[in-house]
């Protein structure tokens, strides 16, 4: 589930300006440490956790997600546009490496872990000594997520600002033929992605109740592959495929061992390179010359 | 207003070493139709893209409706007035007919509401197929939509690069119809670039002819039509 709503941001970004958003997974960790320090700022403003001081928080998150989410494509990516292909790449590793550091040595290298602020749950069934839960939070998170993929298709598909991109996405030097201003649309879809990461990011937190500044990459690797396994550029696919590292990592926990959770995803990714290049979801490159 | 719609003058425009324009100097009034020919690889899609500032122009100006419009960025040039149907088309072929035309309105910001049902008017076909994928469409129609994708801006300046091409001589003739309705009309200019010189040189009122970058012959298109090194270069003897 919150790998989807990474890897819409990897994949938007592709589609459009047809670059690897290195430091995605690093703005995802950034929300992450935005929405614990709202929700500590918060507490220490004597505001109770529930439901309007989450929600609060998720706003202020996803603002200040988003403003970074700006800042790096103005610093690091448009500046770069129009040189060679690798460029932004680099630049995209570089500032990869920055948000790491830089979240370090303002946060410290020490684990944040959090109360859970949801507690509680129900129980689905119990049988054999076996009890299936469903906890709030899991219920919270999946709600929040599946709402902010509605808004945010919502947007791709029948606003003015989401035919803009897609139209970047098709063909740019055309999109400004058109009188659209492509800096800003491809500007917006930064902060769009940052945005979706930051609501990825406190859901992380929420879930994990633990977080460290290196919890990016890892997160960032996952999504990529869920990007990748989709079908890099197509947004369904993107989602669909958060939902299949889910679950094959939940299975793969199950049934093998937790200790080699994270290597599932690599060889997911490996395999689909090798056998499935487009993806499930995916178009080959046939329309671009 | 008095002065030219559009005013190119002394022009100068590359592509790294290419030379692709060499002191270019062209004019439209408003209302005329003026038509542009040359030889393929003779800079006529250079031409229309650098009016449009992309790539801009190294040396001289262009003016738009006697405001100086040269070296401004693309899309605030599309959203004063001109519009263009590009060389190759460029519909969005993964959008939907409708898509492709609401797009050319929304960045100058008129309803599309009254635009659409002209453009509906003036290509019904379009309007039959409004739901359907562009990139499904056939040449002709593709054509369609990318003059009617330039129209939705309501722009007084038209450019056209080579609408003709690849199509079958009798939807040619209806493009061609189309376009002489617009001006006839509502009084739209056109730039229209063509390799089918003889009939653009029939609908337009002038012509220019563009060799290697530089123009070498201007005139009415009756006259450039009676011209022996027009007949012999673009007209097949
Ligand atoms: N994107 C480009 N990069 C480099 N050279 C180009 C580019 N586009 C056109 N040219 C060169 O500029 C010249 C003019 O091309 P163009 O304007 O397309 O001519 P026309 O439309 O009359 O066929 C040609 O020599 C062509 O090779
Ligand atoms: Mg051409």
């Amino acid at each position: 589930m919150i790998y989807g709503l990474i890897a819409v941001g990897y994949t938007m970004v592709y589609g459009i300006i047809g670059m690897i958003n290195f430091a995605h997974g690093d703005v995802f960790m950034v929300g992450a440490f935005l929405a614990l320090i709202s929700i500590l700022a918060l507490g220490a403003g004597g505001i109770a956790a529930g439901p309007a001081a989450l929600l609060l928080v998720l706003l202020l998150t996803v603002a200040f997600t988003a403003l970074y989410g700006w800042t790096v494509e103005r610093l690091a990516y448009r500046p770069l546009r129009g040189s060679f292909r690798l460029a932004p790449l680099i630049s995209a590793i570089g500032m990869s490496i920055v948000l790491q550091n830089y979240v370090q040595i303002a946060q410290g290298a020490r684990v944040k872990p959090l109360e859970p602020l949801v507690p509680g749950g129900i129980t689905l069934l119990t049988e054999a000594g076996f009890a299936a839960q469903l906890s709030y939070m899991q219920m919270l998170i999946v709600a929040v997520t599946l709402g902010v993929l509605a808004v945010f298709t919502w947007l791709v598909t029948r606003t003015p600002l989401g035919r803009a991109m897609r139209a970047c996405e098709q063909d740019r030097r055309m999109a400004s033929l058109l009188g659209i201003d492509t800096d800003r649309t491809i500007s917006l879809t930064f902060v769009i992605g940052a945005g979706l990461a930051a609501v990825a990011g406190m859901m992380y937190l929420l879930r994990y109740g633990v977080i460290d500044f290196y919890i990016g990459f890892l997160a960032g690797v996952k999504a990529f592959t869920a990007a990748v396994l989709g079908g890099i550029g197509s947004l369904p696919g993107a989602v669909l495929g958060g939902l299949l590292i889910g679950l094959i990592e939940t299975f793969w926990s199950a049934y093998f061992s937790v200790q080699y959770k994270d290597v599932a995803a690599f060889s997911i990714l490996v395999l689909t390179l090798v056998f499935l290049p487009t993806g499930l979801l995916g178009r080959a490159e046939v329309e671009k010359v | 207003m008095s002065g030219p719609l559009l005013a190119v003058e002394n022009v100068t425009a590359r592509y790294g070493a290419v030379l692709a324009l060499d002191d270019v100097s062209l004019h439209v009034e408003a209302g005329e139709i003026v038509t542009l020919i040359g030889a393929n690889g003779a800079g006529k899609s250079t031409l229309l893209m650098t009016i449009c500032g992309d790539p801009p122009a190294r040396a001289g100006r262009i003016r738009f409706d006697g405001a100086d419009i040269t070296g401004q960025p693309t899309h605030r040039i599309m959203r004063g007035g001109i519009a263009q149907a590009p060389e190759g088309r460029r519909i969005f072929g993964r959008m939907s007919v409708l898509e492709n035309l609401l797009i050319g309105a929304q960045a100058v910001a008129v309803d599309p509401g009254p635009e659409l049902a002209r453009v509906f008017a003036l290509f019904p076909r379009l309007e039959e197929r409004q739901a359907q994928r562009a990139g499904t469409l056939s040449g002709g129609e593709q054509q369609m939509l990318a003059i009617g994708r330039a129209l939705m801006s309501r722009p007084r300046l038209l450019l056209l690069d080579e609408p003709s091409l690849g199509l079958a001589p009798l939807v040619v003739k209806g493009i061609f119809a189309a376009i002489r309705r617009l001006n006839a009309e509502s009084g739209l200019s056109v730039l229209l670039v063509e390799q089918n010189a003889q009939a653009a040189l029939r609908l337009a009122h002038r012509g220019y002819t563009l060799q290697t970058g530089r123009i070498v012959l201007a005139g009415t298109g009756r006259e450039l039509l009676a011209r022996p090194e027009v007949r012999e270069a673009y007209l097949g003897g």
